[in-house]
């Protein structure tokens, strides 16, 4: 059986930037599969490819076995884009935006599957409407509702909350998660990590256009599992400064391997007479793992 | 995976889908017995026709009302003043199809180029990439999507000005030959047009640099003989001037040259300008990167 998209040492490059340098990945079907990086890690390089909008210098692409470039006709077919920017036609109101889109894929009496999508989407109520008449939240709303018109057996989604508020953001996701359950692949990228821990069942990690992480969620946060220290105080050890993950102002968010670490930091501070204005410690969470990720790999 | 897509409405395309992913032409077979279906070039034609409906105003009443303007214009200025063919036919029956046909050479570069432009600005073209659109389909209905355009504001034209001096063309086959034909080249010119540039204003140069002057320098206004021997010849390098001329001829069966030469010209014209095109879709030239 053949993986729902297959990568195979893909890479591309922008005049003097290595987008991507050599990517293998592989996502089963019917996973729930996270894409993270951070921004120009070569995410989006990598989901354009696979859509047929960006071609690799190198390597292949395959969407449930069919070459993205050498039988790209059927790759689009089984594929649903949700684009990370936020465009659409001005001259269509949403369900002409959705009808238009399904006909592309030859598909011409769906309205009863479109109107699915605007209920699921909570757009039932501005099928009407003009496109530009649509907040940022519901025009990326559309945007989702394009890449299912066709009913794809491989969904990505590069940053599809991004705008959309919290509530609608949840029945989103509740929407979503149905379809993976209906056997659709999801293949997702997002700045949201919490959302990506709460989804993802394995997740890659890219950086420089490399991946650095690849395993299960489950996985990736109990081997990187270990204490995190949120502490502000006014100047912080320089012994200490390589643990850092993250600072922000005086706030700083430390890595520990034990609780032996803990004590040794403290005297350390007390040593140098820091006063410590807070300190609590926190359980490893995705977003710690990729930090620590992403700082290793640097 | 079909099992599983079939406790969803609309199961028979996901089913479709899964069970022969490749159907051909992106048509699963379920939807086949639902009715009549568009297929995916089919739909990007419908959108570009619904898209200069939905503003005909603005594409097909406005250069409506501007080739009338020239009518009434240079026909009561020159009316008794200029000799076409020998006085064999009035300058304003003359005007007429040299006006039809501008009209249809400038929308039809116009649908397909701002189309194109504002789909590349905005963004909103990745609409038409991401599906499984051959560089075929794209070029057929951006194209038709055009002569659509083009033909419908000529035919405008043609009936409003009837008013003014109602001919009616003696060989009209060479007449809709030369509108398809010319239709065609701008609709190609203006597709290609628009994949090149990347801002507006670079459209715009094209359009005002190129495609108005040697609309102008045509024919439209003129015979060629009642020109000095220098333009005379300049005129011959000009491709838009065998479109008028050969459109005039399906009116009056007289023309500054013969018909079959001017067909030719534009057959071969538009034939390489379509294969250029079709190569610049191939690659995704300024499309895909």
């Amino acid at each position: 059986m053949s993986a729902a998209v297959e990568i195979v040492d893909v890479a591309r490059r922008f005049g003097t930037v290595q987008a991507l340098a050599g990517v293998d990945l592989a996502v089963e079907e019917g996973e729930f599969f996270g894409l993270l990086g951070p921004n120009g890690a070569g995410k989006t390089t990598l989901i354009s490819i696979l859509a047929g909008l960006t071609r690799a210098d190198r390597g292949t692409a395959r969407v449930l076995g069919h070459d993205v470039v050498t039988d790209y006709r059927r790759a689009r077919r089984l594929l649903g884009v949700v684009p990370q920017e936020l465009v659409f036609d001005p001259f269509f109101t949403v369900r002409e935006t959705l009808r238009i889109q399904a006909g592309y894929f030859g598909l011409s009496n769906n309205d009863a599957w479109i109107d699915e999508i605007l209920h699921h989407l909570d757009l039932a109520s501005k099928a009407d409407a003009n496109m530009r008449a649509l907040s940022g939240g519901m025009k990326r709303r559309v945007l989702v509702g394009q890449a299912l018109v066709h009913k794809p057996p491989v969904i990505v989604l590069d940053e599809p909350t991004a705008g959309v508020d919290v509530e609608l953001r949840q029945s989103l996701w509740g929407f979503i998660r149905k379809l993976n359950r209906d056997g659709h692949t999801i293949i997702l990228t997002t700045h949201y990590l919490e959302e990506a821990e709460a989804l993802c069942g394995r997740i890659a990690m890219l950086k420089a256009g490399k991946v650095v992480a690849l395993d299960t969620t489950q996985n990736l946060l109990s081997s990187f599992a270990g204490l995190t220290v949120r502490l502000t105080v006014s100047t912080l050890p320089d012994a200490w400064r390589e643990r850092v993950l993250r600072h922000e102002g005086a706030t700083y968010l430390l890595s520990l391997t034990s609780y032996a670490e803990l004590e040794s930091l403290l005297s350390a501070l007390r040593a140098q007479g820091v006063t410590i204005a807070e300190l609590a410690m926190q359980e490893a969470d995705l977003e710690q793992v990729f930090l620590r990720i992403m700082k290793r790999a640097a | 995976m079909s099992a599983k897509l079939s406790a969803e409405p609309g199961a028979d395309v996901g089913a479709a889908a899964a069970a022969d992913p490749g159907a051909s032409a992106g048509i699963e077979p379920g939807w086949h017995r639902s009715g009549w279906h568009r297929s995916g070039w089919q739909t990007l034609l419908y959108k570009e026709l619904l898209r200069f409906w939905k503003v005909s105003f603005q594409t097909i009443l406005a250069p409506m009302l501007t080739a009338l303007l020239y009518l009434l214009i240079f026909s009561h200025v020159l009316e008794s003043r200029v000799s076409v063919f020998d006085g064999r036919v009035g300058y304003t029956a003359f005007l007429i199809p040299g006006l039809v046909m501008m009209s249809v050479l400038q929308n039809a570069f116009a649908n397909s180029s701002s189309s194109m432009i504002q789909s590349k600005i905005t963004g909103n073209l990745i609409f038409v990439l991401l599906p499984p659109l051959s560089p075929l389909d794209l070029f057929g209905a951006y194209v038709v999507g055009a002569m659509v355009r083009g033909l419908s504001v000529g035919l405008g034209v043609f009936l409003v000005t009837l008013w003014f001096a109602p001919i009616a063309p003696t060989h009209p086959f060479w007449a809709l030959a030369f509108a398809l034909l010319g239709s065609m080249i701008l609709g190609v010119l203006g597709l290609l047009a628009g994949i090149w540039a990347d801002k507006f204003d670079q459209l715009a140069a094209f359009q005002n640099f190129l495609i108005m002057p040697l609309t102008f320098l045509s024919g439209v206004f003129y015979s060629i003989h009642s020109l000095p021997p220098f333009w005379q010849a300049l005129s011959h390098f000009n491709p838009f001037f065998y479109m008028i001329d050969g459109f005039r001829y399906g009116f009056f069966g007289l023309s500054d040259i013969e018909p079959g030469l001017s067909l030719a010209v534009i057959a071969v014209s538009c034939a390489s300008l379509s294969g250029l095109t079709l190569w610049v879709l191939k690659r995704g030239y300024k499309l895909r990167h």
